[in-house]
């Protein structure tokens, strides 16, 4: 699907990118790890055809620079900063699937699943939106066509546990049609969605292996949490995360996405102080 | 094409939202209006009278400002947004590098050219509900010339984005460019230059190289056929092209100029790295 080939690139001097070699085969879920400065976004230009550089990159046979509109057809790219687009968001819709070759109504389908309501945004100037609106709308756009290649930078970032669930659910919908990049600067953020870890430092891959899966992308997990006294900041996060609470037996319950349990335990650790139990169970069905 | 076509219309709706265009067509507009305002229609300048008088006014006055206008605005607009991480996103979709390119060339040049033609278009409406006579062959004339006008100086801030890695940059280079094209007006460094005994053939050679200088010398020519106040060089002017010659080569050349400025900024843009 993909092959890097002694990938290398150079600015002012600076080797960013130092002989990457590396081969993605379909249906591979890749967290691509690294600090500022290893080289992960200039690896995704690279990818995505953006940036002139020494080596071979192919997807799919062809050549993403070369080759751009036909290789960039399969690809979905959800960027870490949304970009700051003038235009009314209904026309990035338009200017996106017309570009695709794709029916507008497909990414309106997917955005309404993340919990956006794309009639009451489409008139509204994209970076007017706000940051989760932006991200549930280029996720939106990124899967609204038959993409071979995702290709995420910190794709759940911004975007509530509701719309992260949702998030993991269609990405599990597309696991193994698809090849996926999510990039990350902690693994913690992402291993729950990824097979295979690519760690990058200054340019080089510092560790390449596999990730014993925890799941399913789509698994759910039925919680309870107990508190020693009721209190304010973690009935706030709880209800957060969609949790209710039995005031009988002072405890929050709710459900969360598999792949959101590490983020979700995160959360918790904040007030380890106030829980007595907690219980996490996997659902079989 | 549809690439191309998309393109060009994602580049008008975003400029039609950005500040600079509404500064832009408010600075046109207000001009046509100031000059009714000022009665302008009804003074006497070298015969001129009624709307040709406003037309020579008008044009005089795009002169100074359109150029520096169009290339700062697009230098800050393109290098700004490949800064801002825009071209980074929207490149990433699938279109290719001369859609892209071109398809954005196109989409300015329309939001540059309308607003300067709409005010011109203005003006003869208000001429015709007025009763005042239009004169329709300086009209057509002007039409191409600010055409040619906008096409030269987008093409050129085309080129100035394709090169310069930042805005500040960018705007520099810009701003230079400007300057340059100004100084090797006649009546300026050109005249000094004579002064100094550089042959007049060079002088003439560097004037007709300069767009705006090949602008204002059509201008001149439209209400001064023999551009007697030209001095010397309008008489090579004239041998070599002829009245009718140069008023063509004053659009011709520029545009061409344009054109060609982009096409190597499309050549330079699509070697380099795009954001």
């Amino acid at each position: 699907m993909i092959r890097l080939e002694n990938v290398r690139k150079t600015f002012r001097g600076v080797r960013v990118l130092d002989g990457l070699s590396f081969e993605l085969a379909l249906g591979e879920r890749i967290a691509l790890i690294g600090s500022n400065g290893a080289g992960k976004t200039t690896l995704i230009r690279c990818l995505l055809g953006e940036y002139v550089h020494d080596g071979e990159v192919r997807i799919g046979g062809a050549d993403p620079r070369r080759d751009r509109a036909a290789v960039l057809a399969g690809i979905g790219f959800v960027p870490q900063l949304p970009p700051p687009l003038r235009m009314p968001a209904g026309q990035l819709i338009d200017f996106a699937a017309g570009l695709c070759g794709k029916a507008p109504a497909r990414i309106d389908d997917i955005a309404r699943q993340l919990g956006l309501d794309v009639d009451a945004i489409r008139t509204r100037q994209f970076v007017r939106l706000s940051g989760g609106m932006k991200q549930k709308l280029l996720i939106a756009i990124a899967l609204g066509r038959d993409a071979k290649l995702l290709i995420m930078d910190e794709p759940a970032a911004n975007l509530d546990p509701e719309a992260r669930r949702i998030f993991f659910d269609l990405l599990a919908e597309r696991a193994q049609a698809a090849t996926m990049i999510i990039s990350s600067h902690r693994l913690d953020e992402v291993s729950a969605l990824v097979n295979r870890v690519i760690e990058m430092d200054t340019g080089r891959i510092v560790l390449d292996d596999k990730v014993a899966e925890p799941g399913a992308l789509s698994s759910r997990l039925d919680c309870r949490i107990r508190l020693k006294h009721p209190d304010p900041a973690i009935a706030k996060a709880l209800a957060g995360w969609k949790f209710a609470f039995d005031a009988g037996e002072a405890a929050w319950s709710g459900e969360i996405a598999g792949a959101d349990r590490l983020r979700f335990l995160g959360v918790v650790s904040r007030y380890t102080g106030l829980v007595s139990s907690l219980d996490m169970t996997e659902r079989t069905h | 094409m549809k690439q191309f076509w998309l393109t060009a219309r994602l580049d008008i709706v975003e400029s039609l939202r950005a500040r600079w265009f509404q500064i832009y067509s408010l600075v046109f507009g207000g001009i046509v209006a100031l000059l009714f305002l000022f009665g302008l229609t009804e003074s006497r300048v070298l015969g001129f009278i009624g709307l040709s008088r406003l037309l020579v006014t008008y044009i005089q006055l795009t002169m100074a400002i359109l150029p520096i206008f169009v290339l700062i605005t697009t230098v800050r607009s393109v290098a700004g947004d490949r800064e801002a991480g825009v071209f980074e996103y929207l490149l990433s979709l699938p279109v290719s590098l001369w859609a892209w390119f071109w398809g954005k060339f196109a989409g300015r040049y329309i939001v540059i050219f309308l607003p300067v033609f709409g005010a011109m278009l203005l003006a003869v409406a208000w001429a015709a509900v007025q009763d005042i006579e239009v004169p329709w062959d300086m009209f057509a004339y002007y039409t191409a010339l600010i055409a040619a006008m906008a096409m030269c100086f987008l093409g050129f801030g085309m080129l100035i984005s394709s090169i310069a890695r930042s805005t500040d940059v960018a705007q520099g280079a810009a701003f230079l460019t400007w300057l340059g094209f100004l100084l090797f007006l006649d009546l300026i460094l050109l005249g000094v230059m004579i002064q100094e005994r550089i042959s007049p053939e060079l002088a003439v050679t560097i004037a007709l190289a300069n767009p705006l200088q090949a602008f204002r010398t059509a201008a001149l020519s439209m209400f001064d056929p023999q551009l007697i106040v030209l001095g010397p060089s309008a008489y090579v002017i004239l041998d070599i092209f002829g009245a009718d010659g140069y008023k063509l080569f004053a659009v011709a050349y520029p545009a061409a100029l344009g054109v060609a400025s982009a096409a190597l900024g499309f050549l330079i843009f699509r070697r380099g790295d795009l954001p």
